[in-house]
């Protein structure tokens, strides 16, 4: 299955504006750069039409050791959920072959 | 942070590119993504976290108002996974001071 990382984005921004190929790898950066440090200060961030990155608070819970069984405090955190926009869910079920349920 | 916002900041630290070009790029940035996964690729992005295509099987789901039965065909639901170090840059100023074992600076 193919991947689309940095590479081919910067390839894309590069075709979008003027700028050369080492300034739109920077500006990619810059971009995810910017998004990690709203999500890092708690915020969320909203893309329309693209989907809500949003950082949720977990409580502490008791978890165990998969392999030992033994019980470990799973301390409070924060984790990153994506919801995607109804546009994006859109999109993926419109076309595309994909592997079946895991 | 909406989309708006993202591109105002963006373009005021380069005054390079004016705000409709900086709005062409991440909109590009975007749809290329939004493409890829229609595709049913993924989107690997690393450091940041990657976005994949997964498939959920159909289900017999049930009309909360009517409390019918029905059918909700199979489908697929983009997910995101965060990378690394935005897991640990989010969870850095610890949300509570408990028994340090990543001992991590809790600074604000």
């Amino acid at each position: 299955m193919n991947t689309l990382t940095r590479a081919q984005l910067t390839e894309a921004i590069y075709a979008t504006v003027g700028l050369s190929r080492h300034e739109s790898a920077d500006l990619l950066e810059l971009v995810l750069n910017r998004m990690a440090d709203a999500l890092a200060e708690g915020k969320s961030v909203k893309i329309s039409g693209f989907g809500t990155f949003s950082v949720r608070q977990k409580g502490r819970r008791i978890g165990r050791n998969p392999k030992t069984g033994i019980e470990v405090p799973i301390l409070p955190r924060r984790v990153l959920v994506f919801r995607p926009s109804q546009i994006l869910r859109d999109a993926v079920n419109t076309s595309a072959p994909r592997q079946a349920a895991s | 942070m909406t989309r708006s916002e993202l591109i105002a900041s963006l373009a005021e630290d380069n005054p390079h590119l004016t705000v409709a070009e900086v709005e062409r790029i991440v909109s590009t940035l975007f749809d290329e993504m939004t493409a890829a996964l229609a595709r049913g690729e993924r989107v690997e992005l690393r450091g940041f976290g990657a976005f994949t295509v997964k498939a959920r099987q159909a289900r017999a789901g049930r009309n909360p108002r009517t409390g019918e039965t029905v059918q909700v065909a199979q489908k697929a639901v983009p997910f995101f996974k965060a990378g690394k170090e935005l897991r640990e840059r989010i969870n850095k100023p610890a949300p509570a001071p408990a028994n340090g074992k990543k001992s991590a600076g809790a600074k604000s």
